[in-house]
């Protein structure tokens, strides 16, 4: 609304321009896609050829550079599955190329080679990779307790962001505050705090919250290729075991199992019949979750304050009431956008809820499996790929040093015999007692 | 190696090579869906693709897009110098000259009831003094934004809405936006008056509309 005209100067006057800063280009958004694309290609060739944690830490050092501190965390593959989520939930809603890419590229990998993002990519990963200081192991019913959190993180992330109501996973993104240097003190709180439990419960988030790590562990469970610990075969020297600060090394079966065949058939059996109670179970639990958490959407906030105001409770100024009014929306018509926000959400946590449910109760009917496990090796699932295993290995130690013969000498097969017999021996002993 | 053990071998391999080959369908599909979908028409794409060139000949899944607010629904809360992710606000004060009245009295500048019409820091609206007040000639003076100093509170904003023409108005500055991927100011606006926009387009200046219009 021009109330006053512009006057006419007779001085001469030059009008300024309005200065505008451009925006980063959108050439450098490519060159992060390559980048990421040529930061995978190294880290898997580090991880699954070179075998040498000192290139992947070098690795992991740049990425941290670049995609921590220098392009400070923002697209990253973490955050990129809820605008993925959001494109499924909202067509009006278009995922741009670069962000698909960061999406898909890693899982491919994962897909193919394992979680070598994790290794020495993610700038996430990184930061809490260099703070470990004296990683503690954790009791394995505390890992599998704790290994559902991220799943429920995961359902509950993409939930919102396919409802349209906000990106979860930024909004609590612990160290993107550190990369940026500025962050609210809550966050900072929280990243400062698991940087510090970091130093004795290695990678905090990368196990018990990360929602990509969920899909790369999927990914990486069916993968083509994966890391190894020896390069030929294992001596059960247990070192790699020791040397793991993630707990992620399996260790061979014991040759006599520790419990009946049938005992576990049994409970596995129990699980299974209680699948369709725990998916229900789940279902009621989300929808309930859902209807709560709906309450974080603005469209069921201003209602929310609408209803507040209605009461006689006033609205703090700069409120959503506010510029609602001066939008000229009907009352009814944000109500009723607002009920269905909620219905969404209710129906996908029921879904949501119900498929925890089942993902639960097929972990939990999964332990009962029996796996014969000969040697030590890396979890397929949770193995970050981070390489520090490689180095204690005797076998890899040898294949060092001759170069990459593979071939066993009549020496170190006698030892190797001796070795394994001995463990064997140890680890029934331990297994029984 | 038995040939149990070999058995249970191959089984789990053939499990894994399903579970592959299922994933990668997923992700291709996924994959398929949205960029097919986009590709399709580009009109699909929403605000990304407002003010975009060429939205016929688009072959582009969705341009690059950066955080921008339309100045025209702002309603000058106040939130966007507190509620940036950065300690000082992307979102800065913008001032388009051709839209000012060069007022001696400016609302923008003055607080309300200011005794003298001096630039002496008790009549200043600014709480940071980034306003620059210079004399042009009679009547008229011109108002600058020092940028260093402006937090984005929008006090002036609201006073140049209210009384004046309304050429002071809050916007992005890409200079300081971090363009993240949920921007924490635009999920708090009450007004809903943030949006993506093409990197080319970056800015949604007061008065450019006006001047190509006519």
């Amino acid at each position: 609304m021009i109330r006053f005209p512009k006057p006419d100067f007779e001085s001469g006057y030059v009008l300024p321009e309005t200065q505008t800063v451009a925006a980063r280009a959108a050439g450098w958004e490519t060159l992060d896609v390559v980048l990421l694309a040529l930061a995978l290609a190294v880290g898997t060739w580090l991880v699954l050829k070179h075998r040498r944690r000192g290139g992947i830490v070098a690795l992991m050092l740049a990425c941290l550079a670049y995609f921590g501190f220098y392009r400070e965390g923002c697209v990253c593959p973490v955050g990129s599955i809820q605008n993925v989520a959001q494109a499924l939930g909202d067509s009006g809603y278009g995922v741009p190329l670069v962000v698909l890419l960061f999406f898909l590229l890693p899982l491919l990998t994962a897909l193919f080679f394992g979680r070598t993002f994790c290794a020495g990519i993610c700038p996430l990963g990184a930061i809490q990779d260099i703070v470990i200081v004296k990683p503690v192991r954790l009791p394995a019913w505390l890992r599998h307790a704790l290994g559902v959190i991220p799943t429920l993180y995961l359902g509950v992330a993409l939930l919102l962001a396919y409802a349209g109501a906000g990106y979860l996973v930024c909004r609590y993104d612990p160290f993107v505050g550190l990369f940026r240097l500025s962050a609210t003190l809550p966050m900072l709180i929280f990243g400062g705090g698991l940087l510090l439990l970091g130093t004795v419960v290695a990678r905090p988030y990368c196990r018990f919250l990360c929602p990509y790590g969920v899909l790369l562990g999927w990914a990486s469970a069916c993968s083509w290729k994966r890391v190894t610990v020896t390069p030929n075969d294992c001596v059960q020297c247990r070192l790699c075991e020791t040397a793991c600060p993630f707990d992620a090394i399996r260790v061979p079966s014991p040759e006599r199992e520790s419990e009946a065949r049938w005992s576990r058939v049994r409970r596995m059996g129990l699980y299974l019949v209680l699948l369709p109670a725990l998916a229900l179970a789940g279902g009621w639990t989300g929808a309930r979750l859902m209807r709560e958490l709906a309450a974080v959407d603005p469209r069921v906030e201003l209602v929310a304050e609408l209803d507040a105001e209605a009461l006689g409770v006033k609205a703090e100024s700069g409120s959503r009431s506010e510029a609602f009014r001066a939008s000229g929306m009907s009352e009814a018509a944000a109500r009723a956008e607002a009920d269905e926000v909620k219905l969404r959400l209710h129906r996908a946590g029921l879904g949501f809820g119900g498929f925890i449910g089942l993902a639960v109760g097929l972990q939990l009917a999964g332990l009962s499996i029996g796996r014969r496990r000969v040697d030590y090796e890396p979890d397929r699932q949770h193995c970050l790929a981070c390489g520090r295993c490689f180095a204690y290995c005797p076998r890899e130690q040898q294949r060092r040093k001759q170069g990459s013969t593979t071939e066993d000498t009549e020496d170190t097969k006698g030892t190797r015999r001796l070795l394994c017999n001995m463990k064997r021996a140890v680890g029934t002993r331990e297994g029984r007692s | 190696m038995t040939d149990n053990d070999q058995k249970q071998t191959s089984r789990r391999e053939m499990l894994r090579l399903v579970g592959r080959v299922g994933v990668l369908g997923c992700l291709a599909s996924l994959a398929g869906m949205l960029t097919g979908r986009l590709r399709a028409g580009c009109i699909e794409a929403g605000p990304a693709c407002k003010g975009c060139p060429d939205q016929d000949g688009c072959d582009l899944v969705t341009p690059p897009t950066v955080w921008q607010l339309d100045p025209a629904k702002c309603t000058q809360c106040g939130q966007c110098a507190t509620d940036c992710v950065l300690a000082q606000s992307a979102v800065r004060c913008f001032h388009t000259h051709a839209l000012c009245g060069h007022c001696k009295l400016c609302f923008g500048y003055f607080e309300p009831g200011a005794r003298v019409l001096s630039s002496a820091a008790e009549n200043q609206l600014c709480p940071t003094g980034a306003i620059q007040r210079r004399f042009v000639e009679d009547p008229y003076y011109t108002y600058t934004i020092e940028k260093d100093l402006c937090i984005g509170c929008a006090k002036c904003v609201h006073g140049c809405g209210m009384f004046g023409n309304g050429s002071l108005y809050l916007q992005v500055d890409h200079e300081l936006c971090k363009n993240c991927n949920e921007c924490s100011i635009a999920r708090r606006c009450p007004a809903n008056a943030f949006e993506r926009v093409p990197v080319s387009e970056a800015y949604l200046l007061k008065g450019q509309g006006e001047e190509e219009g006519h």
